[in-house]
């Protein structure tokens, strides 16, 4: 007789139209997918792994590598260094390479989108030009050539050319004179380094000083003689105690000097002049955010052009282009990874390639290399997080 | 009196003029080619330092092209002694007759002869789908999407590998190569990538704290990783995953690895979307009854896929480009076809490198440029159609 009984509370829905039941229910049906999925996946694992004798566990990582890489920043034999000495090595050159690709990408991006904002006509219209050309060739395309037909179309080492100063450019590299330090160098390293910390304290006086009176001090130059002047008048006291190993050509080779790998050039260009693309219109929008009320307001409390930029807009600009501008850094760093398909010996080359084609291990070697990138991607978005976090615009 | 002596008073201050400026002269012209030409080129001696060198450079750049492109060019000839310097005694620019005899190869790989024109009809249909699809005035082009994202994947999957029992001869897909490789990743890669970046969107927008952990997990490694980690992981990692006599083919892995890579950057997209939507709308739709699914497919999605198509193409843009990747792989696109010939002994020239280069620049640069331009003119419509 419920049929008849009259309704008390809100009106009664069958257990399964629910809402809440209904959600629970689904949550527990992705997660059982979930579940299964990586179940069959693991249980396969296990057997196609049992099946083909390969070892699994990160055991590999103390064993004698036995190959050779190209570039080492780091003390590496293939004799006696094991595939974890690799993973490390190969770690560094990526860092190495990101870290160079992302200063020169910002200069040359900067100047691009800054010369695409130009009044001159012909400036912007060719950096409008570059940046779409840039940004619509595959990366891969770009490195293959630079790598391909420019680098490796330089004359043999017998043919070289020559760099005024002592280096010589070929089909095998940049070779550059290498610095070396004599008896005394320590004292210029000494004299830069006061020179900086004096530079850092003369600021400061001088921003309080002009909060202070509105007098304003030749920061500038003072910097500028205290970072380059002193250190080289220390030099020049002690005598010059530097001097070059030049590069020499051999009949096949080159002893002595800086070697720069054209694989290392290559990707550096490659990936410098792609990503500038990209942060050129990062740099174009953020300027063009900056309303044209915020520099009239600027001239009409009486500051020049150059201040205006500098207090007015550039500070609201890098509000918007900062956290774009990250992402175009992390890019630069996760595309370094094309590297394998030129031959630069960087983590993905030298891990994921070779140590995985020797040891077999594909899930442990993957899962490394992947952990790597994403701990790079995840720390960068958390520290992006808390720098946007302090800029927000405070609103009422 | 006491009133201006006030101001004269103020007058005396060091920044305040007493005297009054001469009225500047009349510009000569502000209108016409001069005056253009005054302000935006001549302005003033940095700019016509500027001028004279930018244009310089663009004149090098436009000579070296063209040289290379056209003047200095070899049209004609059966191998590589047309294309040496040394041989021809001359300056020697782009190699054509290379690209003329490889042009087959750069096409369909490595397709068999007597089968390719089932590839032609595959580039046919496609092209009818993007034409049926995006031009604004077509009749029914809800009918276009169906075959488009339906008809056209399952006929080309068919055409293209092969049917025995309807008389088409089974191709591998290793055979596969070229244009066609670069076109079936890219289409695979666009086909795949919205919906499922519309799913993970959803999840992650989801009130199901499981369904929105996942989406986020999923979503952040795959955007955290580069996309030769997660190609690796399809070609070495996923046979171990499967059952040994299911293991998927080369191509289809480095497929599935596209895909889920595209996907994650279009759930971002479209979550970007999602989130310029008015709640109002939300409300709206839950307030005249219509439940989750359809309160999406009716009212949120159409208005939020609508401003995000730009950011959408820009992503497809992104991902026809990333195909290349596939090239590591060890699967024959349209770089790889090149970078195999280019090294080819028959051909094998200074000039010959370069050549194979400008021809792939040139592919890319025309589908990513009219992509790009796409983008650029529907966000100018939809522009127009929010003002009143």
């Amino acid at each position: 007789m419920s049929s008849d009984s009259t309704p008390s509370g809100p009106a009664r829905v069958a257990f399964y139209n629910d809402p809440k039941i209904r959600s629970i229910f689904y949550q527990l049906a992705l997660l059982a997918a979930i579940a299964f999925l990586v179940y069959g996946a693991v249980s396969n694992a296990i057997e196609n792994l049992a099946r083909a004798n390969i070892a699994s566990g990160f055991g590999f990582w103390n064993n004698t590598a036995g190959f050779d890489i190209s570039q080492t920043l780091i003390s590496y034999s293939s004799q006696a260094s094991t595939y974890g000495r690799a993973f490390w090595v190969g770690l560094l050159n990526t860092l190495l390479v990101a870290g160079l690709g992302i200063v020169f990408a910002t200069i040359l991006g900067f100047i691009v989108g800054l010369s695409r904002l130009s009044k001159n006509w012909l400036l912007s219209k060719v950096a409008g030009g570059f940046v779409e050309t840039i940004r619509n060739l595959p990366l891969l395309l770009q490195l293959l050539f630079w790598y391909n037909a420019v680098l490796k179309a330089l004359p043999d080492i017998r043919d070289s050319i020559v760099i005024p100063g002592g280096g010589m450019i070929n089909n095998r590299g940049l070779f550059l004179p290498r610095p070396e330090f004599l008896y005394g160098f320590e004292m210029v390293l000494v004299a830069l380094a006061v020179g900086v910390a004096g530079s850092i304290g003369f600021y400061i006086w001088a921003r309080k000083r002009q909060e202070r009176t509105g007098q304003q001090a030749p920061v500038a130059a003072v910097v500028l003689a205290l970072v380059i002047g002193l250190p080289l008048a220390v030099l020049a006291l002690k005598g010059f105690p530097l001097s070059f190993s030049y590069p020499q050509a051999g009949r096949f080779n080159i002893a002595g000097g800086v070697e720069i790998l054209p694989e290392f050039a290559a990707l550096l260009f490659g990936l410098s002049i792609y990503t500038a693309a990209f942060i050129a219109e990062v740099v174009r929008a953020g300027v063009l955010a900056v309303s044209h009320g915020q520099v009239e307001a600027a001239y009409s409390l009486g500051l020049q052009p150059r201040p205006t930029l500098r207090l007015i807009v550039v500070p609201q600009a890098m509000r918007v282009i900062i956290p774009p501008l990250t992402s175009q850094y992390l890019n630069l760093t996760k595309n370094s990874s094309l590297a394998v398909a030129i031959g630069y010996p960087d983590l993905v080359q030298v891990f994921t390639g070779t140590v995985l084609n020797q040891t077999g291990q594909a899930v442990e070697v993957v899962a490394i290399t992947m952990l790597v990138y994403l701990v790079i991607s995840l720390s960068t978005s958390l520290l992006m997080n808390i720098y946007n976090r302090r800029v927000a615009l405070v609103e009422r | 009196m006491t009133m201006s002596e006030g101001d004269l008073a103020v007058a005396k201050i060091a920044f305040v003029r007493d005297t009054v400026i001469d009225p500047r002269k009349p510009p000569i012209s502000m209108t016409g080619p001069w005056a253009w030409l005054r302000e935006r080129l001549l302005s003033t001696p940095f700019n016509v330092v500027m001028t004279i060198l930018v244009g310089a450079l663009l004149a090098w750049v436009g000579y070296e092209l063209a040289r290379f492109l056209l003047i200095d060019a070899v049209w004609t000839g059966v191998d590589r002694d047309a294309c040496r310097e040394e041989v021809q005694q001359r300056a020697i620019g782009a190699c054509w007759p290379f690209v003329w005899e490889r042009l087959n190869y750069f096409t369909y790989g490595s397709y068999p002869i007597s089968e390719r024109w089932r590839v032609d009809i595959f580039f046919a249909m496609l092209a009818f789908g993007v034409v049926w699809l995006l031009s604004l005035n077509a009749p029914r082009r809800d009918l276009g999407a169906a075959y488009f994202f339906i008809i056209v994947p399952v006929t080309s999957f068919i055409l293209l590998s092969g049917w025995e029992a309807i008389g088409l001869r089974t191709v591998d897909t290793s055979l596969w190569g070229g244009v066609l490789v670069t076109i079936v990743v890219a289409s695979v890669g666009i086909v795949v990538s919205l919906p499922l970046g519309i799913l993970l969107a959803l999840g992650r927008r989801s009130d199901m704290p499981a369904v929105r952990m996942a989406s986020i997990v999923f979503i952040e490694f795959v955007r955290g990783v580069p996309l030769v980690t997660v190609l690796f992981m399809a070609s070495v990692m996923l046979p171990l995953f499967v059952p040994e006599h299911l293991s998927p083919d080369k191509l289809v892995r480095a497929l599935v690895g596209i895909a889920l890579f595209a996907s994650a950057y279009m759930a971002e997209v479209v979550r970007a979307g999602l989130q310029s939507m008015p709640k109002g709308q939300y409300e709206g739709a839950m307030a005249v009854g219509l439940g989750y699914w359809q309160m999406m497919r009716l009212i949120i999605l159409p208005q939020a896929l609508k401003v995000t198509i730009p950011n959408i193409v820009n992503t497809y843009i992104g991902l026809f480009k990333d195909t290349t990747l596939v090239f590591i792989v060890g699967i024959f696109d349209l770089l790889r076809t090149i970078e195999v010939s280019r090294i080819d002994p028959k051909w094998a020239a200074p000039v010959t490198s370069t050549t194979g280069y400008a021809v792939a620049a040139i592919f890319y640069l025309v589908f990513c440029y009219a992509m790009s331009r796409y983008a650029r003119v529907t966000e100018e419509r939809l522009a127009k159609s929010d003002k009143r």
